[in-house]
């Protein structure tokens, strides 16, 4: 008997060719990525930079995070400032 | 001229102490001399795979930082002639393997030895970089399962870029080692199969180990299992990956599944 059939009749399908079909996307993904700069790190630290030489905030107060998707992908920069950051700057310059 | 081997996995507990100790009795058993090395710094294993824990006196660490000399650290397997075992630390921190240390002990033995194999901890971290350091080839000891194929991709990845070889555009002849490889699983997909490990990680098989009893049976009684059962399939199987490391070319032996129908049938319905 063979082991499709045997399958069938036990009406289980087989697990391996999602594992195979994930990693192949997954490995295609990350031998990519590898000896790159970490790409999120530099953009949050350019950002906070940028922002910083107008606005007093707090560097752990800034997000950056990017979101796969299947068509299109985003990147989101989350950056919380003080209420009263437009004082604190002018107190500064 | 001697080989310095890296057996390695990113993963842990995919056997590659199990596959140190294995591959460093086969080749010893063919005549070779050979120094099994721990690199797993503070949580090391080798000693009691190799059933030599309560000969350890001196450790890598110390030899690397000058305390003891390499002749001292040495331990003479009680089986084989050729087998020799240096053992890591237990108490110290992987941050005192240097380099410079490392690749001084390394070509100590080399000097020594024909085959220096270094059992390299799990992770990427400073123990796993420098177990692969100095290596001319390695062992990529891979589960058929998602994150060990992964994990073994990254090592793959760091073997072609991190190690003295790679630096100098040199390559480190890879092997991949399969092992826990449960026949009847893999006949039902529900496990990878062998093709589908070695088209992902596009790298050489050098073996298939069987799940068996007989690995755990040796790691209690502190003997490598191509001692403990010769005859037993994970035995027979780690001796023709030795055969292959030295250039003999042995047809590969895929584990097949010995239980008939009526058994799985049964078995099913037990489960």
């Amino acid at each position: 008997m063979s082991m499709g059939l045997l399958r069938l009749l036990r009406g289980n399908k087989a697990s391996a060719p999602v594992a195979r079909e994930r990693l192949q996307i997954l490995l295609a993904h990350e031998r990519g990525m590898r000896g790159q700069p970490d790409l999120l790190g530099v953009l949050r630290e350019e950002i906070l930079a940028v922002v910083s030489k107008h606005v007093m905030l707090d560097p752990t107060k800034v997000i950056v995070r990017l979101e796969r998707g299947d068509e299109v992908s985003t990147l989101e920069v989350d950056i919380e400032v003080p209420n009263d950051f437009e004082r604190k700057k002018v107190a500064v310059g | 001229m001697a080989k310095v081997l890296v057996v390695t996995s990113g993963k842990g507990g995919v056997g590659k102490t199990t596959t140190t100790a294995a591959l460093g009795a086969a080749l010893a058993q063919r005549g070779d001399k050979v120094v099994v090395v721990d690199f797993d710094v503070g949580l090391r294993n080798l000693d009691l795979v190799m059933g030599a824990e309560r000969r350890v006196v001196f450790d890598l660490i110390n030899v690397v930082q000058g305390v003891a000399k390499l002749p001292q650290a040495l331990i003479k397997d009680k089986r084989l002639e050729n087998l020799w075992l240096l053992p890591a630390s237990q108490t110290r921190d992987k941050d005192a393997l240097t380099e410079e240390g490392v690749g001084k002990v390394i070509s100590d033995l080399r000097s020594r030895f024909d085959w220096v194999i270094c059992d390299s901890p799990a992770g990427i971290e400073r123990g796993a970089s420098m177990a692969m350091r100095f290596a001319d080839e390695a062992v990529i000891v891979t589960n058929p399962e998602v994150s060990s194929v992964r994990d073994s991709d990254r090592i793959i990845g760091m073997l072609d870029s991190k190690t003295v070889r790679a630096e100098k555009g040199e390559r480190v002849e890879k092997h991949i080692l399969i092992t826990r490889y449960d026949a009847s699983r893999a006949a039902r997909g529900e496990m990878l199969t062998i093709d589908d490990i070695l088209e992902i990680l596009a790298t050489p098989l050098l073996g298939i180990i069987p799940e068996s009893q007989d690995v755990l049976k040796a790691s209690n009684v502190g003997t490598p299992v191509t001692l403990s059962n010769a005859e037993g399939a994970p035995a027979r199987a780690y001796i023709d990956a030795a055969r292959r490391l030295c250039g003999e070319t042995i047809a590969m032996q895929v584990p097949t599944e010995r239980k008939g129908f009526m058994d799985r049938l049964l078995r099913r319905r037990a489960a």
